[in-house]
């Protein structure tokens, strides 16, 4: 399964990351000697195996109270923020 | 004093006990030795020296209290990971993305440590994101490992992801730092320094607060000087944490002791599939020491197959990459970090994660994205999926046998900078030994025991049943003890 310039540009475009030209074909050849070396594990016999989701065996989530434990702080959430303004994120417009 | 920066921290405790000198003193000759060092090693990307006096000065305080109470690692400065959130302190995981984000929270395996009287003397270089093995892909440039191949002067790579932690804790610049471990990223960078380096069972440490990477194989542990040492850390980083619900509600058992207990009456495995083809002699010549020190030290040796071992690695590259590419998804411009502003929303997006992120974790991300995708998600990620479990399942049988897994750390010594550039996959090779631990979840330990022939650092790796941190301790020391690794890399840094 060979990856080719166009799947690498939908790709990228699906991770939002704004691939430029030069970046394509370079990307293209990474991609495909990594993909191909992952091949060799359709070697392996999986027929019957649960897929491991998780490394802790046999756990389940804990559940816990369904209470407000913490908020009511929206200086420290804004804290970080690259454009902040009355309480709010300031992002570019969404809707036109 | 510089003296002090080269105790142990079993050793560092020990003298501030008894009052040999002070947590201000010992904080004091780290500082002027990472003044000294870190130009030249570039281990540390924050020196938080103002918090580091302070912290100091508060543990001398409680010490001088009659009847004081005071924590396993009373006044002890140590370095940290810059993937683990340090509050009012700068965390970038070493990434461009991130700005000057600036946690407003402590992550718990830090609170844990300074509530048990550590101080901080900064924050360590490290891979973006944890993505790399020679520290090459940082924001920050890389750490350079101090020690050399002889003579030559070339600059050598301490390892990655972990490699501030691990050069400075082998410059003498911390007495012990905190590391994570996704692929090998404590026990490659240990290994490559000369120092230990601990991934403990999954779920042992919490990772609340640490930057995410590949949150089912992601753990917290130690690099330190010695194996007592790494366990002095650990136990203190241990611990369940309702904030992390895949940390495990598990008893932390005494792990400094387990370092006594010896390996009389322990089997130990010796995996075939880990004789790689095309094994360094060297490596391979180390191996059979290390089965001769345990066998001599009293354990019984026996070797076992782990058959789906040279599958581990491309497993891993489909498997880290997926959880890296949704986890990385949050890095949007909008809440912290660095935002590129562009012609409208998708391109502020598209701009501000293309110049945000680097090489290797764009190249991380899109290929998590494409095994994620409609058409391929069966082919790649569910057949990755079900190879993990039969990983997983090799060891589980191998344990019905065996105690603990004896393998090389890693397939050479430190390389130069620039060495491993071209290919991939050739970098991704590192981990050879290292990612099996991770896949299923279990502890390993990274022990130097030897220097090659050019005069670096090599380790042997132990691997433990999940939760059995004390066998992997035990074993781990008895190496230690019958390598009597002494060698030291040369002060050219100072």
């Amino acid at each position: 399964m060979a990856i080719d310039e166009n799947t690498v540009r939908k790709v990228a475009r699906l991770a939002r990351i704004a691939l430029p030209e030069a970046r394509v074909k370079p990307m293209v050849s990474e991609l495909n000697g990594i993909l191909a070396w992952i091949e060799q594990l359709n070697e392996v016999d999986v027929e019957g195996v649960e897929p491991m989701t998780s490394a802790v065996p046999d756990a389940k989530l804990p559940m816990r109270e369904d209470k407000v434990t913490d908020g009511n702080d929206p200086a420290k959430v804004l804290a970080n923020a690259p454009k902040a303004e009355d309480g709010f994120f300031v992002v570019p417009k969404v809707v036109e | 004093m510089t003296e002090l920066t080269s105790l142990t921290l079993a050793a560092a405790l020990d003298g501030l006990a008894k009052k040999e000198f002070s947590s201000a003193e010992i904080t004091d000759a780290f500082l002027k030795a990472i003044a000294a060092a870190n130009p030249k090693l570039n281990a540390y990307v924050v020196v938080t020296e103002k918090k580091a006096r302070a912290m100091a000065k508060a543990s001398d305080a409680r010490r001088a209290k009659p009847k004081a109470k005071l924590g396993a690692l009373e006044g002890a400065p140590l370095g940290i990971k810059d993937l683990f959130c340090t509050e009012g302190v700068r965390t970038t995981a070493c990434s461009n993305i991130l700005g000057e984000f600036t946690p407003t929270y402590e992550s718990t395996v830090t609170a844990n440590l300074w509530n048990a009287g550590a101080v901080m003397l900064g924050k360590l270089n490290m891979d973006e994101f944890a993505m790399g093995s020679s520290n090459e892909t940082s924001r920050f440039g890389p750490v350079v490992n101090p020690w050399r191949r002889g003579n030559a002067d070339d600059r050598l790579t301490p390892g990655g992801s972990s490699g501030g932690s691990a050069s400075a804790t082998a410059a003498d610049l911390c007495l012990a730092a905190t590391a994570t471990d996704t692929g090998g990223s404590i026990r490659q960078p240990a290994a490559f320094t000369g120092t230990v380096g601990m991934k403990p069972t999954y779920g042992r440490c919490s990772r609340w607060g640490i930057v995410a990477f590949a949150s089912s194989l992601d753990q917290a542990g130690p690099i330190a000087k010695t194996v007592e040492d790494a366990a002095i850390m650990l136990q203190s980083m241990s611990g369940h944490d309702p904030k992390d619900s895949t940390s495990l509600p598990a008893k932390v058992p005494d792990f400094r002791k387990a370092c006594a207990r010896g390996v009389k009456g322990l089997t130990i495995g010796v995996p075939r599939e880990y004789r790689a083809d095309g094994m360094a002699p060297e490596i391979e010549a180390l191996w059979e020491k290390g089965v001769e020190w345990l066998k001599a030290a009293g354990a019984k040796v026996k070797p076992i197959s782990l058959p789906h071992t040279k599958y581990a690695l491309p497993c891993y590259y489909i498997v880290a990459p997926a959880e890296a590419s949704s986890n990385l998804a949050r890095y949007d411009g909008m809440r912290y970090g660095a935002r590129v502003t562009g012609k409208d929303l998708l391109d502020s997006y598209e701009k501000t994660r293309a110049s945000g992120f680097g090489e290797e974790v764009q190249r991380r991300i899109v290929i998590g994205a494409y095994v994620l995708s409609a058409g391929y998600y069966d082919a790649y990620y569910l057949r990755a999926q079900k190879v993990r479990r039969r990983i997983a399942d090799d060891f589980r049988a191998a344990f019905a046998d065996v105690d603990a897994v004896l393998t090389p750390a890693t397939p050479s010594a430190a390389f130069a900078l620039g060495e491993k550039g071209g290919d991939p996959v050739e970098m991704y090779l590192n981990d050879i030994f290292t990612v099996t631990a991770n896949l299923a979840g279990l502890p390993g330990i990274s022990v130097p025991a030897a220097t090659d022939a050019r005069g670096l650092p090599l380790g042997l790796q132990v691997i433990g049943r999940a939760l059995d941190e004390e066998t992997v301790f035990a074993v781990g020391a008895a190496l230690e003890q019958a390598a009597a690794f002494k060698a030291r890399p040369q002060a050219w840094w100072s």
